[in-house]
């Protein structure tokens, strides 16, 4: 990894002398090891530039705000995070003009969740070794194969394409382990409405309404959201009922139906460990089932699904007509 | 406070409470015709009229089923008849979308319909109005998406 990030700090430094780029929008080191923050570097500090196993935060956010200031800002992209710029771009969200797009490859992240129910505690640092990753603890070391730690955007990888980029930098890194992203979505379309229903209870009721999943998520880009709206109803922060929790969530997933590039931040970040991407999956594989294959971000000419229609359609109750469940 | 004033606990009969949002062009004319033709529909019916299908949120959709809804039925033109050309297009999709989200969640889906009824189709909206009240009747109260500041 190390090797790595030195070919993406010395491609920076090139692109940033070369005046393609005044700064850099990367991953800087975070309050532990395993949660590296985006940052903004220039030339002089680019030694502080991290990216590791745990740099799975998709930049393309930030440059919505990056890019309305002066001069260019180069920034790295893992294929994933890709899609959201393009999409943003698509959206004018982003003054692509601003940004300089470098590709940069990915092997999967990890996630430190699944790292602490394997039973690492007190981890100090943590180094990868051929398909193992090796964490010094407290308590010794503890060594767990990496595909067992990868988050779960990371083990249905879409591969290793880039969506409108500037430029990529070549390196051979191991194939990722490819499962279809709708399978969770596939068996719970399976169970009883009852089932589902004592599912979703279960896990929204986890929800604390940080806001977190609305914050990180590319898509969900407004400046004035409707949730903060105080003539909306729904408290913009602790639950005052049950089913404003289901309500936020379907909303949060509406709202960004049909330019989701499904890249799992919503999940990845939940400190409640919501699996969030699931409402976002639904969304995405109804869209593909009735309206055509869809990858938001992919070709800055298609209309999105839901700003667009066929006089086909089927109609609202080929829901109800499904498959019986 | 209760918003489904149509049940009363007199009887002991259950009467639940239904949203339907009507276009203004189509559906809420049609509502008119069943009326002037003298055909029935339940009381349980709430309408709500709508400048177009499109104009619904789908946040209204949940707001009716949070405030005590026990279904919501949306009206519109038939598709390629819109008042607006195509705003029953992007509905059509939004509430297929919407719908099929609330049945993930576990929510019946026999609690949420889109009919298209015409200006001229009094005896459909009677007969649509009828026959959805009935599902809901069947399926009884509905618990799962309720603010629970509503219940009692």
């Amino acid at each position: 990894m190390r090797e790595l990030t030195n070919a993406i700090c010395a491609r920076a430094k090139e692109l940033l002398q070369s005046g393609a780029a005044g700064r850099v929008l990367g991953w800087a080191p975070g309050e532990f090891f395993y949660d590296p923050t985006p940052g903004v570097f220039s030339e002089g500090r680019l030694n502080e530039l991290v990216y590791d196993g745990f740099t799975a935060a998709n930049l393309s956010k930030y440059c919505i705000a990056e890019s309305q200031k002066e001069g260019k800002v180069l920034v790295l992209l893992k294929p994933c995070d890709s899609y959201s710029l393009a999409q943003l771009v698509k959206e004018h969200r982003v003054k692509r003009e601003n940004i300089y797009a470098l590709g940069i490859p990915c092997e999967g992240k990890l996630d430190m969740r699944k790292a602490r129910a394997k039973g690492v505690e007190g981890a100090l640092s943590f180094r990868e070794e051929d398909g193992q990753v090796v964490f010094e603890t407290l308590y010794g070391e503890v060594r767990l194969a990496r595909e067992e730690l990868l988050l779960e955007r990371c083990l249905c990888c879409r591969g290793r394409e880039y969506a409108g980029v500037d430029e990529t930098l070549e390196y051979a890194l191991p194939e990722l382990p490819k499962r279809d992203r709708f399978q969770k979505v596939a068996a719970l379309e399976e169970q009883t409405a009852q089932e589902r229903y004592a599912f979703w209870r279960g896990e929204l009721s986890k929800c604390i309404r940080c806001n977190a999943c609305r914050n990180v998520c590319p898509a969900c880009s407004c400046v004035q959201c409707v949730f903060d709206n105080p003539q909306s109803g729904v408290a913009a922060k602790a639950n005052s009922t049950e089913f404003e929790e289901s309500l936020f969530h379907i909303i949060r997933a509406w709202h960004v139906a049909g330019r989701c590039t499904d890249c799992g931040e919503c999940s990845r970040v939940c400190p409640q460990s919501i699996p969030l991407h699931l409402l976002n999956r639904k969304f995405i594989k109804d869209v593909n089932e009735l309206y055509g294959e869809y990858q938001a971000g992919a070709d800055p000419a298609a209309r999105p699904p839901l700003v667009n229609y066929t006089p086909e359609d089927p109609e609202p109750s080929a829901v109800l007509e499904r498959g019986r469940a | 406070m209760p918003l489904n004033t149509s049940a009363p606990a007199q009887t002991g009969e259950y009467r639940p409470l239904i949203v339907a949002f009507c276009c203004n062009w189509c559906s809420y004319a049609g509502a008119d015709l069943a009326g002037s033709s003298r055909l029935t529909y339940p009381a349980d019916v709430k309408i709500i009229r709508v400048p177009c299908s499109c104009r619904v949120n789908p946040l209204f959709v949940l707001k009716a089923f949070e405030r005590g809804a026990d279904g919501v039925i949306l009206c519109g033109c038939h598709p390629g008849d819109c008042h607006y050309t195509t705003g029953n297009y992007y509905t059509r999709r939004r509430m297929t979308l919407l719908f099929s989200m609330l049945d993930y969640l576990g929510i019946e889906r026999e609690r949420t319909r889109v009919e298209w009824v015409s200006a001229a189709e009094g005896a459909k909206f009677s007969a649509t109005m009828n026959d959805f009240a009935r599902t809901i009747r069947a399926l009884g109260e509905n618990r799962k998406l309720r603010d629970l500041r509503c219940g009692n």
